[in-house]
């Protein structure tokens, strides 16, 4: 909302500087977004020209000796072809700044001749796009005079952000009141003689859509001269970015900006019959004034004549039935419109004007009519012309909405102390009714209030008038205890995954939770209950099935930037559904290239090798374990999902049906849908998987047992079957003697002609740990035994000799 | 007896200047070991003189016994000497040959070498703060009913303030109903207060979207909502709390805040809040001093509907929610210069502006360290 400060002070009788009217209207709610004072203007003043003869050396340029009325004439080299002796128009002297070309000038010399300084053109004024010529100003314009001043162009404009909330403040005039309110000025009444009206407005109106059209309102001037409205109502239009169009249209404008009351004015001869508010008939279509076609359906509401639809109700008229220089006998509309129809209308067509912006909005019921007293008014005073009566029909006053309040209200909301007294004021400068004593008050919300509903609206009133600022902070008490209970239990995991994966040397991305159908799909998403209806692009239609996808296009981005060895994470929601327990809580992590917990590429002291499988499986690990996962308990086993490499990815399970995680490196196929380059290993483990932690009656530890016997090793070598899985092995010695055993490290496997086709060794090393006894050497001799009949039993494997 | 007592002392003499000989000779532990050996060994010179000791008589013996200890002693803390001399210069020699350039590079700790993303990080900070005023942290779903986004925050219909919200639509479903993608993280509150009775005292950090995107908006982006529901929360407290997390976000002393009137369906009055600040400086916001105000976030009292939605009494209970950009407040206090970058996973970017692993934000020393 853009209006000018002449133009408010119609409004309010005020003797605020224009800095004390911007930052009150700040805070009170009306931002001010942007200020033009105008400044800018003020060093050009009206000037003639005395002579103006031929450049000696240029056939397009002239020499001018130009009066700025000071008494000193100067010589200005000029090329317009307007410019003669006897123009009076704009002049620049030296040093001034031009808006519209940008540029300060100096004393100059054009081929040869010194020009001090300019007469400028409407463009270099930023006053039209005309640069034909110069400034042609009347005779009698005061030479010396600023010219600002005389154009209109020192009238700063003030752009205020509104807030959905306040209609009221579309026009002028409810800015103003604000203002007055907050006390910087007084309101003017609104000046409205009543038209005289001579008979009965000869065009009927019918409504048959009440619930789209509450009210409708219509009056014919006959007669009117419709030309150019104005200087002084075209300056205003023009500063706030409206085009002037003629009067009849001007005015419809002045009003809507001028009141918050738009209008609509139809030509009368081209309106054929009685006008019909009703919908319109899906598919019909009709031309705006914007000459554009727009194809109507069944919700939407229309004016129409005998010829079909003339306007769209509220929003745009049409142009067959619009007003032009010809317009004899004028329809001035003012209407009331369901604000939520308008909404969707306007959504629907695509259609944003300044009617619509205030219907959807809300407009003061009680100025419908007013409103149409007021244009008729300036249409006769500006056109001449005759009006008629006007026709008011389907309008019911509404009930005033009155709300019971306690003047508590303010303190217990605000922690502000604000009289009663106050409060009464600041409501009464608003417009609102008030009865009652000094502990609870009716208050009856004015008609141009439609968002005050309840108590605490009338306290933010109550509250930006008498100042925000003026509301002193509080400390907010303390709990009565500790604040223990801050994170839940997922929260912290999420934390301790992101921490722990970021000390593997690994960098945490955010990656978007959008991602293509294609890479979707790739990793078992794609369902249609998780594409977006409305992607910002064709490449973010899918919720993310999983992290991976987004991490590993992440990586080549990074990879064809020139660093391919990069290891990423992200702890974040992925989506298998669209419920809020189909959002799971993943932290996935990717390696490329050779970065390895230890660093990657060459090193003097042995390369770091590609990543592969058991990086991932390592960094999977990691992140469950720092998640409080018990990582001994853990089950890890083939059968990771599809975008894997079927025989280098596992699944980590805890039980038998208790997924937390998988990893491995991904299948060719994968890589090529994404289209990165390997080597790749990734992994993702479910943190909201995971079970709570099992209440613990006490944080005592358990007693410490150390046993005063030295631990020996003893290592083994068993060929198996290449399929046996290193954890057979392991479960099966860690079974031989549960006493004894304490740990077993596979630490090395061997495939060759020397154990046999089809078959590995498998070296590992026991450690064990006598805690009754030294063991002698029948002892160690008797579990070695048992070790080699537990393997044999779980894998029919033998020892090696 | 003079002759004899003449005779041997000399013969001892001379056998220990040999034997002093030998010492010095010795070119390495194997030769001292060698004379030692051949010297005090078991059959060694020496100790064969000493077992003549037993076959002499007492005279004898008295002149003798001391010549011969004093000759083994001398003879023993020789070889001991010149041992230790001989080991000392081998393990010179040996360190020599294992000199090695110390100048060569290790290996980076990977716990140094990985990061912690901003938004990671200043969620973290939030954390610490919020935490110590009482708050606790809740989420909530990124894939939102109408009704948890919009309705029960007081959004009807087909009201302009929808438009303010560049909304996600998820594909119809069989009924042509359409989840969105959560437009803000105000859904929280209604899920909180549905879960839990008042008193309430959360924040609420997560992913919001809009359909947007340009230099200053991208379709995804962080937010952090406050609410404090209670049967006495005001304005006042809500200016309070906010202008400590300021304080304590920003790391200043002081810092001049500015609450303006505003509109937000969900609260009642609503505000938005101004912070002061000097941004003279290319790139560079400094919190503290200046006089620029710059616009951090919007707040306001909880909306009496709301709370009803709620299942609350809004004459019973009252409180205060407020919502800030997450991305916006790391980029001010870090000055990263692009939000887009956030999203880009470029580890150039991630190496400067990122966290290091081990650089926990807590209250003990100063937030950012």
């Amino acid at each position: 909302m853009k209006f000018t400060l002449s133009w408010l002070k119609d409004h309010l009788d005020t003797d605020a500087t224009l800095d004390e009217i911007v930052d009150t209207l700040t805070m009170i709610g009306l931002e001010v977004e942007a200020v033009d004072d105008k400044a800018r203007f003020a060093p050009f003043t009206i000037a003639r020209v005395l002579t103006a003869e031929q450049h000696p050396d240029a056939d397009r340029l002239k020499v001018l000796r130009v009066d700025a009325g000071d008494g000193k004439p100067v010589q200005v080299v000029c090329g317009a072809p307007n410019a003669r002796a006897g123009l009076v128009g704009a002049f620049a002297a030296p040093g001034t700044y031009v808006p519209g070309i940008d540029l300060e000038l100096s004393v100059g010399r054009i081929r040869g001749v010194e020009s001090h300084g300019m007469m400028c053109s409407e463009r270099e004024l930023q006053m039209s796009d005309e640069h034909t010529g110069i400034i042609d100003l009347p005779e009698d314009a005061p030479v010396g005079q600023p010219f600002a001043a005389w154009a209109g162009l020192d009238d700063p404009v003030i752009e205020i952000g509104l807030t959905p909330n306040r209609p009221d403040c579309t026009g002028v005039h409810g800015i103003a009141r604000d203002l007055a309110a907050a006390g910087l000025g007084t309101l003017k009444p609104v000046d409205i003689t009543p038209a005289k009206g001579s008979g009965d407005c000869p065009v009927r109106v019918t409504i048959d859509a009440p619930d789209l059209c509450p009210g409708f309102a219509l009056r014919m001037v006959k007669g009117v001269t419709n030309g150019p409205s104005p200087q002084w109502m075209q300056q205003r239009l023009i500063a706030i970015g409206l085009r002037p169009i003629n009067a009849l249209v001007d005015i419809t404008n002045y009003v809507t900006f001028g009141w918050g009351r738009p209008l609509h004015v139809f030509d009368a001869r081209k309106v054929a019959g009685d006008l019909v508010v009703r919908r319109a008939r899906d598919g019909q279509t009709i031309v705006g004034l914007d000459g554009r076609d727009y194809t109507l359906t069944g919700d939407m509401c229309v004016i129409a004549d005998d010829n079909g639809p003339e306007s769209i109700a509220g929003i745009m008229g049409g142009e067959a039935s619009g007003c032009d220089e010809g317009t004899v006998d004028v329809l001035i509309e003012s209407a009331l419109w369901n604000p939520r129809n308008i909404a969707r209308t306007g959504r629907d067509l695509g259609i944003i004007t300044d009617a619509r912006y205030r219907f959807e909005r809300g407009v003061d019921p009680e100025f419908m009519v007013p409103g149409l007293d007021l244009a008729t008014q300036l249409v006769t005073e500006l056109c001449d012309g005759t009006p008629t009566e006007a026709r008011v029909v389907g309008y019911h006053r509404p009930a005033p909405k009155t709300i019971g309040f306690p003047f508590a209200e303010v303190r217990r909301l605000t922690g502000a102390d604000v009289s009663p007294a106050e409060s009464r004021d600041i409501l009464t400068r608003l417009g609102f009714g008030i009865t009652g004593d000094n502990e609870r008050a009716e208050v009856t919300v004015p008609s141009w209030r439609p968002d005050v509903d309840g108590k605490a609206d009338i306290v933010e009133e109550v509250m930006r008038i008498h100042g925000v600022n003026n509301v002193a902070p509080v400390p907010l008490a303390g709990h009565d205890a500790v604040n223990t209970k801050i994170l839940t239990t997922e929260q912290t995991r999420t934390r301790a995954a992101r921490r722990s994966l970021a000390a593997r040397g690994m960098m945490e991305a955010v990656t978007w939770s959008f991602i293509s159908a294609a890479h979707a799909e790739a990793f078992g998403g794609g369902a249609a209950s998780l594409k977006l209806a409305n992607p910002i692009a064709a490449e973010m239609s899918d919720m993310r099935p999983s992290l991976l996808p987004g991490l590993l296009s992440a990586a080549q981005r990074n990879a064809n930037f020139g660093h391919g060895d990069v290891a990423l994470f992200e702890v974040a929601g992925t989506y298998q559904s669209d419920t809020p327990q189909g959002q799971r809580r993943v932290a996935g992590g990717i390696r490329r290239g050779t970065a390895k917990l230890t660093g990657p590429g060459r090193a003097w002291d042995g390369d770091a090798g590609t990543v592969e499988v058991f990086d991932a499986k390592a960094d999977a690990l990691a992140a469950l374990e720092a998640c409080g996962a018990p990582v001994d308990k853990l089950m890890v086993e083939p059968g990771a999902p599809g975008w894997y490499h079927p025989g280098r990815s596992g699944v980590i399970k805890l039980g038998p049906k208790l997924v937390l995680g998988h990893f491995g490196e991904f299948h060719p196929r994968t890589l090529e849908v994404l289209d990165v380059k390997g080597p790749a290993c990734g992994f993702e483990v479910f943190i909201d998987a995971l079970p709570e932690p099992k209440r613990k009656a006490t944080r005592t530890r358990p007693r410490l047992d150390v046993s005063p016997f030295q631990a020996v090793t003893r290592d083994f070598a068993f060929v198996v079957d290449e399929t046996v899985a290193a954890s057979t092995l392991t479960r099966a010695i860690a079974g031989a003697d549960k006493a004894l055993i304490a740990g077993v490290k596979v630490f090395d496997v061997y495939a060759g002609e020397a154990v046999g086709a089809g078959r590995k060794s498998v070296a590992l090393e026991v450690e064990i740990q006598p805690t009754q006894k030294t063991l002698t050497d029948e002892d160690l001799e008797a579990l070695s035994g048992r070790i080699v009949a537990s393997v044999e039993k779980a894998t029919s494997g033998v020892l090696r000799s | 007896m003079n002759a004899m007592s003449q005779t041997v002392p000399d013969e001892l003499a001379r056998l220990e200047d040999d034997l002093m000989g030998d010492i010095a000779a010795a070119s390495d532990e194997a030769a001292i070991e060698a004379v030692r050996i051949a010297a005090i060994g078991k059959k060694g010179v020496v100790s064969e003189r000493m077992k003549t000791l037993g076959r002499m008589s007492p005279e004898e013996r008295q002149v003798l016994g001391p010549a011969l200890n004093g000759l083994k002693a001398r003879v023993t803390e020789a070889i001991n000497a010149r041992k230790a001399e001989l080991r000392a210069a081998a393990i010179e020699a040996r360190l020599a040959t294992e000199t090695v350039d110390v100048t060569l590079p290790v290996r980076s700790s990977p716990a140094e070498a990985g990061r912690i993303h901003p938004i990671s990080q200043v969620v973290d900070e939030l954390t610490a703060i919020f935490a110590d005023m009482g708050f606790s942290i809740a989420e909530g779903p990124d894939i939102e009913t109408d009704y948890y986004n919009f309705t029960a925050l007081n959004f009807p219909a087909d009201h302009p303030a929808r438009e303010m919200h560049d909304t996600f639509f998820l594909a119809p479903d069989e009924n042509g109903e359409s989840k969105v993608l959560r437009t803000h993280t105000s859904p929280v509150q209604i899920r909180t207060m549905e879960a839990q009775e008042p008193p309430i005292r959360i924040v609420i950090p997560g992913k919001t979207y809009r359909h947007d995107s340009d230099a200053t908006h991208t379709p995804m982006f962080h937010q952090l909502e406050g609410l404090v529901v209670d049967r006495t929360a005001t304005v006042a407290h809500l200016k309070w709390v906010l202008e400590e997390f300021c304080k304590a976000f920003f790391e200043v002393p002081h810092v001049d805040m500015r609450f303006r009137p505003s509109f937000f369906p969900f609260t009642e009055p609503s505000l938005e809040v101004d912070i002061k600040c000097d941004r003279s400086r290319p790139g560079e916001v400094r919190f503290g001093e200046g006089n620029d105000w710059m616009e951090i976030l919007g707040c306001g009292m909880v909306h009496p509907n709301v709370l009803r939605a709620g299942g609350l009494d809004p004459d019973v209970y009252q409180g205060f929610a407020w919502g800030m950009g997450m991305d916006r407040l790391a980029m001010l206090k870090y000055g990263m210069p692009d939000l887009r970058a956030f999203f880009d996973a470029d580890v150039r970017w991630l190496k400067h502006y990122g966290f290091r692993p081990l650089d926990m934000p807590t209250l003990f020393g100063g937030l950012s360290g």
